[in-house]
C-alpha cells in the first residue's frame, strides 16, 4: 500500500531532467570561465576574492539543484526537508568559527614566533635541486 | 505537496500513516547522507583552517595543470578537471532517468541508464587513478609536496595531505556508488524488483550516487577553482 503512494508523489518527469542538467552543465562553464579569468590576477587582490566568493555562491545554487531536483528533496513532504535541511545550517557556524580561528592562528604565529614568520617568507630552493633529491629518494626507494 | 500538509497539520502525527510519506529505507539512506556529508564536511573545513592558518599556498593552476597523452610540459590547468566534473555531471543524470523508468517500470530503460551510470563512474575513477599516478611521478604524495606557494616560498605538506585525503575518500565513495550500481544492475536483469513489484532499491542507490556527484561539487571548488 505505502509502496505506491510513494511512487505517486514525482514532479518534473524528464523535462524537469534537461532542465536541470541545462543549468548544472552551464553553472559549471560559468564556474570554469571564472576560473580561467582568474589565473592571470593578482594573489590576495580584492577582485581575486571577489570572483571567488562568486564561485562559492554558484557552488551552492548546484548543489541546491543536484539535493532539490536530482535527489528530488524539493518534491518531498515539507517534515522531510525540514529534517535534511535544518541540521545542515549547523555548517554555517562550522565554516564561520573555524575559518576565524585559523586565520587568528595565523596572526598569533607571524605575531609571537618570528622566526617560523622568516622561514615561511624565504624563496624556495630552485626546483632542479629539489627534483634531483627526489630522484635520489625515488632510487633509494625502489632499493 | 505543501498544500496538503498544512491542510491536515494535526492528523500528520497522529499515527497511521507515515508523516514522512517515504519508505523506511529511504529515510535512511536520507540520515546516512546526512551523516556521511557531515564527514566530508569536517574535512573540507579542516582543510580551509589549515589553509587560512598558513603563509601562502600552492596555486591549484599550477599543480593541475596536466591531462593523459600530453607532454611534460604542458600548461593547461582546469582541462582535465572540467572533463571529470562534466562526466560526473552526465552519469548524475543517467541515474536520474534509470530512477525515473523504475517508477515506470520500464525495465529496459533500467538496465540501459544502469549501464550508462557505471560507465560514468568508471570513467570518473580511471581519471581519478591518471591524475593521482601524474601527482606522484611529479613527487607529491602524503607527507611530500614538491609544489612551491604561489609567491615562491617553501610549502608545507598540508596541501598535498588534504588533496589526497579528501579526493581519496571521495573516490571511494565513487568506487562504493559503482559497486552498488552493479548490484543493482544484477538485480534488475535477475527480475528481483520485477517480482517485488516496485524498483524502490534504484531510487535508493540513486540518492547515495547523486550524493557523490553533490561533494564533487564542494571538492572541485575547494581544491580546484579556490
Amino acid at each position: 500500500m505505502e509502496h505506491t503512494a510513494v511512487a505517486e508523489h514525482h514532479g518534473g518527469g524528464t523535462k524537469e531532467v534537461i532542465k536541470v542538467t541545462i543549468i548544472l552543465s552551464v553553472l559549471t562553464v560559468i564556474e570554469l570561465a571564472l576560473g580561467f579569468a582568474m589565473m592571470g590576477m593578482e594573489q590576495g587582490s580584492s577582485l581575486k576574492l571577489a570572483i571567488k566568493g562568486t564561485i562559492v555562491i554558484l557552488m551552492l545554487a548546484k548543489a541546491f539543484y543536484i539535493v532539490g531536483y536530482f535527489m528530488h528533496l524539493k518534491h518531498e513532504v515539507k517534515n522531510l526537508i525540514m529534517t535534511i535541511v535544518v541540521p545542515l545550517l549547523l555548517f554555517v557556524w562550522f565554516i564561520t568559527a573555524f575559518l576565524f580561528e585559523g586565520n587568528s592562528f595565523k596572526h598569533l604565529k607571524n605575531t609571537y614566533d618570528p622566526y617560523k614568520k622568516e622561514l615561511s617568507t624565504k624563496k624556495a630552493e630552485k626546483k632542479e635541486e629539489t627534483k634531483e633529491i627526489k630522484t635520489e629518494e625515488k632510487k633509494k626507494a625502489v632499493e | 505537496m505543501s498544500t496538503t500538509t498544512t491542510a491536515v497539520p494535526e492528523k500528520l502525527w497522529s499515527g497511521g500513516k507515515s508523516p514522512f510519506k517515504v519508505e523506511y529505507g529511504k529515510l535512511m539512506m536520507w540520515y546516512f547522507l546526512m551523516s556521511d556529508a557531515f564527514t566530508f564536511g569536517a574535512f573540507l573545513i579542516a582543510y580551509g583552517t589549515t589553509r587560512f592558518a598558513t603563509n601562502g599556498w600552492p596555486n591549484p593552476n599550477e599543480v593541475f595543470k596536466s591531462y593523459p597523452f600530453a607532454g611534460e610540459n604542458s600548461h593547461a590547468p582546469l582541462v582535465f578537471v572540467s572533463i571529470m566534473t562534466f562526466i560526473l555531471i552526465i552519469s548524475s543524470v543517467t541515474m536520474v532517468l534509470a530512477v525515473q523508468a523504475g517508477q515506470q517500470m520500464n525495465k529496459n530503460k533500467v538496465v540501459i541508464n544502469l549501464i550508462l551510470t557505471i560507465l560514468g563512474g568508471a570513467a570518473f575513477l580511471s581519471c581519478q587513478a591518471w591524475e593521482w599516478t601524474h601527482l606522484f611521478h611529479e613527487g607529491a604524495w602524503w607527507g611530500r609536496n614538491p609544489f612551491m606557494n604561489a609567491d615562491g616560498t617553501q610549502s608545507t605538506t598540508g596541501f598535498t595531505n588534504f588533496f589526497f585525503t579528501i579526493t581519496g575518500f571521495h573516490g571511494f565513495h565513487v568506487f562504493s556508488g559503482v559497486i552498488i550500481n552493479i548490484v543493482m544492475l544484477i538485480m534488475t536483469l535477475t527480475d528481483k524488483f520485477e517480482k517485488r513489484g516496485h524498483y524502490l532499491m534504484i531510487e535508493k542507490a540513486g540518492l547515495y550516487w547523486h550524493f557523490v556527484d553533490l561533494v564533487w561539487v564542494f571538492v572541485f571548488t575547494c581544491f580546484y577553482l579556490i
